[in-house]
């Protein structure tokens, strides 16, 4: 374990221990051109052979997958939403062109691949781990379902799979990236809305596209942030909790040495009551 | 002992009011397993007590309720994992970074010392049971706060904001229940050890109780709200009962007992209450988005962004 093994920024492959480590991969999201074809849906379920997940009419716009789960590992949020531009009301009021008057957000969820990722931190068997590529994927044949990851995760990516409880989420297509292929959702993906490459190089094209579009951020890129930076980043429109994302994730082990030390202390507190309980005098 | 409530209304965001981190897939398996775990801790600690200060009766209980809720704990604890057959796999690493790890080799350790102090007491051979004895004992404060650091190491809201109080309230409540353990089983000449410690833990606990359910802002609120909140506070009445019973009903067999029962009682509301407190925090969006939008707030003003 290196210095920032729990927090700060760190490129993960090489803390892992992979000395020759091909560069790190990533997916760059960019909401603005999603259409919601959910193609990235589809094709991650063919791919990967990711079993059915229940049809159900949720009532969120087009969006009748909710979220992510063990049983969907991309998710198309759909959000509509008054058209936010004031100046173009007015333009309608002048009998200017008419605009629509709201606006739809769209935009495909995935696992983040953190670079301190807390479902690697508290996996108890070993099954999570760290790929050359810096992403993390879970061993199918060592996970035993104790379910610790689940909770962990700052994004409720991770799920446990019912009927199966083993744990599953997105893999980044390790099967495919390690043959110099791309993930099936950004292979499908028709407008390039999902963008894989080297993480490098995605965060440098984010930049200019930010740059370029009005209203825009980004979400995941920072390796400063609380959880050094996620290998899948996004290009957002709005705020992040409007998709369903943590405004300000934050690894939850960056507390462990802390919660250690809390826990040694109460350990001794116990330690001396018993001690008090037995030796102070003799009723 | 009504708090007033110190946080407005929270306004923020969400997507369809859909949850944002996933609460624990855990059954109550584990919440049971946080007041066996903890039984066999303070159970390990007074039969040690009563071991080395001639107190047989405290040794005898104390020592065969270690390894009752040590098999428990096992039962609980294989049963809720997905794949129960593939238990062993938790041996495979040792890994400092997952309490879960941790606390596996803390448990397999304890459980050959409690499984010798208690052989060893049940075919009396007093020097092996000595030694499984004290080497349990030294395991047991261990074992009484690891369960503290498994739940707050997650994204669960409530659990991970009581950090630093929870080993308290996890170590008090292993203590009384522990002492409630003595009070049953000894005669009213061996108990007063126990009731000094029924006395510490308890402190312990309605301390570390008080801190999560009072000063953790917003984070508090799922610990005093429905389910959590009525197996908290009978949690507390039970505590204060116990202990009360404890303190007058020395010459009283039926009394002490009937204090040890309370004591047990209490420890098993308390960790059941905690528990369901986490997983409340993890379901309602509010305790996630809201306090991470207050940390964004208050890191610094130059790249907050803020709703329209």
């Amino acid at each position: 374990m290196g210095t920032n093994s729990l927090y700060g920024p760190l490129d993960p492959a090489s803390d892992a221990g992979y000395t020759d480590a091909p560069p790190r991969m990533g997916f760059f999201t960019d909401t603005s051109v999603c259409i919601g074809c959910k193609a990235c849906e589809v094709a991650c379920k063919e791919w990967n052979a990711v079993p059915d997940d229940g049809f159900t009419l949720l009532g969120h716009s087009y969006d009748n997958t909710g979220g992510l789960s063990a049983d969907s590992w991309r998710h198309v949020a759909f959000i509509e939403q008054p058209a936010a531009s004031s100046v173009d009301a007015l333009a309608v009021a002048a009998g200017g062109p008419a605009t629509p008057d709201f606006r739809w957000l769209m935009m495909s969820n995935v696992c983040k691949h953190c670079t301190h990722a807390g479902c690697l931190d508290v996996c108890p068997t070993g099954a999570l781990f760290r790929t050359e590529f810096g992403t993390v994927v879970v061993q199918e044949d060592i996970c035993n379902g104790c379910g610790y990851c689940v909770p962990a995760c700052p994004y409720g990516v991770i799920d446990q799979r019912k009927g199966d409880g083993r744990a599953w989420k997105c893999t980044m297509c390790y099967d495919r990236i390690g043959d110099g292929l791309t993930p099936a959702c950004a292979q499908a993906c028709p407008t390039q809305s999902i963008q894989y490459g080297e993480l490098d190089e995605l965060r440098e094209r984010a930049r200019e596209r930010v740059a370029k579009v009005e209203g825009a951020r980004l979400y995941g890129h920072d390796p400063d942030d609380g959880v050094g930076g996620d290998g899948a980043f996004f290009l957002l429109l709005d705020e992040p909790e409007v998709y369903g994302l943590p405004p300000d994730p934050i690894v939850t082990t960056r507390d462990l040495p802390a919660m250690w030390k809390r826990a040694g202390l109460a350990g001794l507190a116990m330690a001396a009551a018993v001690a008090v309980s037995f030796l102070g005098g003799n009723r | 002992m009504k708090d007033r409530a110190m946080v407005p209304p929270a306004e923020f965001r969400s997507y369809y009011g859909r949850p944002i981190v996933r609460p624990a897939v855990w059954h109550h398996d584990i919440a049971a397993y946080l007041f066996t775990g903890g039984l066999a801790a303070g159970s390990a600690l007074l039969a040690a007590g009563g071991d080395a200060t001639n107190r047989p009766a405290l040794r005898r209980a104390g020592r065969l309720t270690a390894l009752g809720a040590l098999g428990a704990s096992t039962y609980f604890l294989v049963n809720d994992l997905g794949r129960p057959e593939r238990f062993h796999h938790m041996l495979r690493v040792a890994k400092l970074t997952s309490p879960m790890s941790v606390g596996t080799w803390i448990l397999s350790a304890f459980g050959g010392a409690a499984g010798v102090a208690a052989g060893a007491e049940i075919l009396r051979w007093p020097r092996i049971g000595a030694a499984g004895g004290y080497a349990a004992a030294a395991l047991a404060p261990a074992l009484a706060t690891y369960t503290a650091v498994l739940l707050a190491d997650t994204a669960t809201p409530s659990w991970h904001a009581a950090y630093p109080e929870l080993p308290f309230v996890f170590a008090g409540s292993a203590l009384a229940s522990g002492a409630g353990v003595g009070l049953i089983a000894a005669p009213h000449t061996q108990t007063a050890p126990a009731r000094t410690m029924a006395v510490l833990g308890a402190a312990m606990e309605l301390y570390g109780a008080h801190r999560v359910e009072t000063t953790k802002g917003i984070l508090s609120e799922p610990y005093a709200q429905g389910r959590p909140g009525k197996l908290l506070r009978a949690g507390r009445t039970l505590t204060i009962l116990g202990v009360a019973g404890a303190l007058l009903g020395r010459r009283s067999r039926v009394v002490s007992a009937l204090s040890g029962a309370s004591l047990l009682a209490a420890s098993l509301a308390t960790r059941f209450g905690i528990f369901d407190g986490g997983i409340a925090s993890a379901k309602d969006p509010k305790y996630t988005v809201v306090p991470q939008r207050e940390r964004l707030r208050t890191r610094d003003g130059t790249n907050v962004e803020t709703s329209p």
